[in-house]
Parts: C-alpha cells; structure tokens; sequence
C-alpha cells in the first residue's frame, strides 16, 4: 500500500545559526500508510510535536524531506492540498471549538471549503456518527464533557475528509473516561474509516490500540515496532524513563525471576490468560 | 485524640443559583481531614471534586452546611478569610499557567508579600519554600519562570504556595499533563513534603496506580456526594462500583480480581506491582516446578 505521509531523512533545526539553537529532529525516517495507527510516544523535548507539525507542512525540513500523498511540504503552490489532505488535532478541546452548536461546529471546516449545503448536511451526520456523537448536533459545547469535546474537535476534522489525521496528545486533559472514549474513536478512524492516523502521546499505556509505536528521543527515533515489539524491551523503556503497563512489568518482573510465562502481555486480560494457562494444568489435577 | 484540620458538615453548593443553567455540585458532603495525613481525592470529571476543595480555603461559600479549618467555621463573623488561605494553601490545575513574575524568586515572594510579610520575612520564605521542592535557590533565582521545564515551572508554581507556609497543602490533578519524568519529580516532591516535612496534603488525582502508591486515605466522589472513604486497599475493593463510575482500579487490582474469577483465587487485596509479584512468583515458580516433573516421568 501506498503510504499517505513519508518522511524521509528529516532533519530539523529551531533558531539555526541563533543563540537558541536546538535539533530537535536528527534523521527522522518514518512511512504512514492509509488504515494504519501509528503512536509516537516521548517525552516533552523529544521531537515528537515537532515530527507532527511536519505532516502538514507547519514546518518544512531543515534537511530531507516530507511527502504527503507524493506532494513534498516544500510546494508552497500544494500548501491548500496538503492541509486539506492532513488534519491535525490538539491538546485542549477548549481552543478547537468554535461554534455555539456541536453541528455548526463541526460544519465550519466543510462550510469553509466551500462544499454545498446538503452536502455539509450529510458529512456532519456521518462524522458525528464516526466520533459516537450522534444526538449531540443542537448541543451547546461548552455543556459537554472534555472526552466529548475532544471527540467534536475530531468530527470537525473528519467532515473536511482528510486522508490522514494526525492527533497531539488529545487525551492529556481528560479524565480516564473521556480518554477511553477517544482512544476507542482513534483506533475507529484507522480501522473503519482507513484513514492513516498518527497518535502522538506521552503515555505507553495509549500505544497499546496501534498497529504500530515509535518511540522518540532527542530527535531520533529510539525504538520502533509493533506494541508487543516494544513493550518487550523493558530495559531500553525504562532507561528512557517511559511509563509501561502495570501488567507488562508484572510480566516481565515475574519473568526475570523465573515465572514460565510464554509472552510480554500488552492487557489485562492476557495476562489472565496466560497464567490461567499455566497453572490451569496443576490447578486441575489436584 | 484525633487532630482534624479541615471539618467539611453537610455542604451543598450549586453552581448558578436560581438561574436556568443551576447546576447542583455538592449534595450534602461531609469530609474531615486529620492533621499530618496524605489523602487523595478521586472521582470522574463533574463528580465535584474540584468545586469542594475549593470549599476547604473560602474560595466557595456554601449553599448550606459548615466549613471548619482548625476548629473554627470559616463564615462565621470576624474570620479573616486572607488567614483561611493561608492556612490552606491551595494549588489548582496546571498552576504554571498562573506564573507570571520576570524571575522564579519574585513569583514565589509574590504570595508571602501580599500578606504583609516583611521583606526579610519573605526572602527567607522563598528560599525555604525552593529548598523544599528541591530548586536550586543561587542557580535559579534570577532565571524566568518560562524558561524553565515542566516539571520544574510546576514546582515553582507550588513553591509559591508553600512560601505562605501553609498547614495544609491542597493540589488539583498536579501531575495533568505532564510527561512520565515530570510526574515523577512532582510526586516524588509530594510525597517528600508530607514524609520529611510532615505537610498534610490533599491532592485530586486520576490516576488509580499513583494514589494506590501514595496516598494513605481515599475520598471517592460521585455526583456530588462523598460515596466511599478508606484505605486504597479498602477502597479498591469495590472494583464494581468503581468501574460504573467511571474510575476503575489499579491494573494489578483488575488483574487478581480476573484471575480469581478464573478460580486462581490468590490474593486479595493486591494494589501494586510489587505486591503482585509477591502473591504470584511462588505459585507460578511451583507450577513450572511440577510441569518439569511431568516431562521427565
């Protein structure tokens, strides 16, 4: 499959040549192909938000190159195509948001493009149905919670149909429930809509849904692969100071120490089973 | 004999009284806190967590019911409420966004001034207030507040509170937002404030794994009401109740309730990694052992 962004090589430098000097991206190489769910995790400093403002062409490289759908960010003449083609979503619903209804906000985009009325109509039903905010259209925002204000800001973003949508760590303002329910709309957007979705966060915890993780830091990609992948590096994690799954340390404590358990888990629930499996056998003939 | 500082009876508050938009935040609350405790407040977004530890310094009046700080209702007639806050000394959400002096020493002295602290008064303040949260006084004193990392702005932002040398120390969700290194540092901080420095604090937290580490007692909070009080241990056992509103358990917790659904009743009671490893390595270690034994036989 062709990917919807490729970073080649890229290089980036804040103040360059300045008193404040910073490389903040060092050789980034990274493909995000349509349906695909990418998390990138790091710390604050790591490059991550950074690496995102290139997907849609808020940056341009210092050094190599991004390509969006072929389009390099360079082409100021495909700038409008670019951003059309790459949505972004932030941190603070409270800064996306506004209308003083959830279906005219959720229109402002497609109204701003210039789409007809009654296909507006159609793309705010469907995109509020993707987020699971159907019900919501006369709804004043500010009344809603902040997962469902996060989940508008997204709808805003899908009924402009972007090829790619790319979210800075949309759940680091929400309480756990507002976060699940983002986290489940991220998996949906790839999954469902096969939109390639880019999901930048601090937490190990949230990289569980993706197909994919990569992990940053200091400009560089430090570990990449799927979450089983990763999360079975235990060491590399903690030098990096990352926050793992209370169950993925339990699993990898106890297998230090001896415990015969077959895999890194990523859940609660494998975790059950593979000990259910383990001791099931004992349990029974006893 | 029991010490309580803060004494919240039968509160109720309402948002927007007597408007269409009144919205009931408290519902008849009833909170003591004990001098020299850690206590976490927890409950899902609305529960009215952050509407009632505004109750605890008089930054909300009550509809109804009493607010008590060392045995004295702070609405009663000639109570200085200047005095109530700085006594309760009260750290809101994302508290670096309120810093805004040139330099680190003047947004911490900014607090302690106001209160008419003289100006050796309040340098020693803020030397002492940076000493506790583990800034360099010489190395940072002159820098500005902005330019420093998150974590570190953060405890600025706390040292200014505490340079009121407050009794207690109420923090709204102090690590939100940050990242796993700046949680850490600023839990760390906590909990050195209450363990060396003997602070009784009150901090409003989502995370389920960091008060199972910290704190002593739990105040879980639902629809404006306190619904549940004791120990995380005691707390977490009604994981139920926990998940339909909204909060659920530390992973570990979920996971020995898992298995003992399974019939692998273990323990219970488990609440960290740590005390999971302890209750499952040596039955796992036996199982191995026994499965080895069949392969030879």
């Amino acid at each position: 499959m062709k990917p919807v962004i490729r970073v080649e090589n890229v290089s980036y430098t804040y103040d360059g040549g300045g008193p404040g000097e910073v490389d903040a991206l060092l050789d980034v190489s990274l493909e995000v192909a349509g349906g695909e769910l990418v998390a990138v995790i790091g710390h604050n400093g790591s490059g991550k938000s950074t690496l995102a403002k290139h997907m849609n062409a808020i940056f341009v490289p210092t050094r190599g190159d991004v390509y969006v759908l072929g389009m390099n960010t360079r082409d100021e003449s495909r700038l409008w195509d670019i951003r059309q083609t790459v949505g972004m979503v932030f941190q603070n619903p409270d800064n996306q948001i506004v209308a003083t209804t959830v279906e005219e906000d959720v229109a402002f985009g497609p109204e701003n493009l210039g789409v007809p009325p009654t296909e507006i109509r159609r793309r705010v039903d469907e995109a509020l149905s993707i987020v699971d905010m159907t019900g919501h259209e006369k709804s004043a925002p500010h009344m809603l919670s902040g997962g469902q204000k996060q989940r508008v800001a997204i709808a805003g973003v899908i009924a402009m149909r972007p090829r790619c949508i790319v979210l800075d760590e949309p759940t680091a303002m929400l309480d756990p429930v507002g976060r699940s329910e983002v986290l489940a709309t991220v998996r949906r957007l790839a999954t469902d809509e096969g939109i390639a979705v880019v999901h930048i966060t601090h937490f190990m915890n949230e990289a569980v849904l993706a197909d994919r993780v990569v992990v940053m830091e200091g400009g560089r990609i430090a570990l990449e692969g799927t979450p089983r992948e990763v999360f079975s590096q235990p060491a590399t994690l903690r030098r990096l100071d990352l926050d793992v799954p209370q169950v993925t340390e339990l699993a990898y404590e106890l297998r230090a120490a001896g415990a015969p358990l077959p895999r890194c888990p990523l859940t609660v629930a494998e975790l059950v089973d593979d000990i259910a499996a383990l001791v099931g056998k004992g349990a029974r003939q006893s | 004999m029991s010490d309580t500082i803060i004494q919240v009876r039968n509160v109720y508050y309402t948002y927007m009284r007597g408007t269409p938009l009144a919205r009931q935040a408290l519902a008849g609350v009833n909170v003591s806190i004990e001098r020299g405790e850690l206590v976490a407040i927890i409950g899902r977004t609305g529960s009215g967590k952050s509407t009632l530890i505004q109750h605890f310094n008089g930054l909300l009046k009550p509809d109804s019911g009493t607010v008590a700080v060392g045995g004295r209702d702070i609405w009663r007639k000639g109570v200085v409420l200047r005095d109530i806050r700085r006594k309760v000394g009260l750290v809101f959400q994302y508290p670096e966004h309120q810093l805004f002096e040139e330099t680190v020493a003047a947004d911490i002295a900014f607090a302690p001034r106001n209160l008419g602290m003289s100006e050796t008064e309040v340098d020693e303040a803020v030397r002492e207030a940076m000493r506790v949260v583990d800034l360099d006084y010489d190395a940072l004193c002159d820098r500005s507040p902005f330019e420093l990392s998150g974590g570190q702005k953060r405890r600025v932002a706390i040292a200014g509170v505490l340079a009121m040398r407050p009794e207690v120390l109420v923090l709204d969700e102090p690590t939100a937002g940050m990242d796993p290194r700046g949680r850490e540092e600023v839990l760390a901080e906590i909990r050195q404030l209450h363990e060396t420095h003997g602070y009784t604090i009150v901090l409003v937290s989502h995370s389920m794994e960091d008060v199972a580490r910290f704190a002593e007692r739990l105040i879980v909070m639902d629809g404006g009401a306190v619904v549940m009080e004791g120990s995380p241990r005691e707390v977490f056992r009604n994981r139920d109740d926990l998940v339909r509103m909204g909060l659920g358990v530390p992973q570990v917790t979920g996971l020995m309730a898992e298995l003992a659904a399974r019939g692998l009743p273990y323990a219970e009671d488990v609440i960290t990694v740590e005390e999971a490893m302890h209750t499952l390595l040596p039955a796992l270690l036996r199982v191995s052992g026994r499965g080895e034994g069949e392969v030879g036989a």
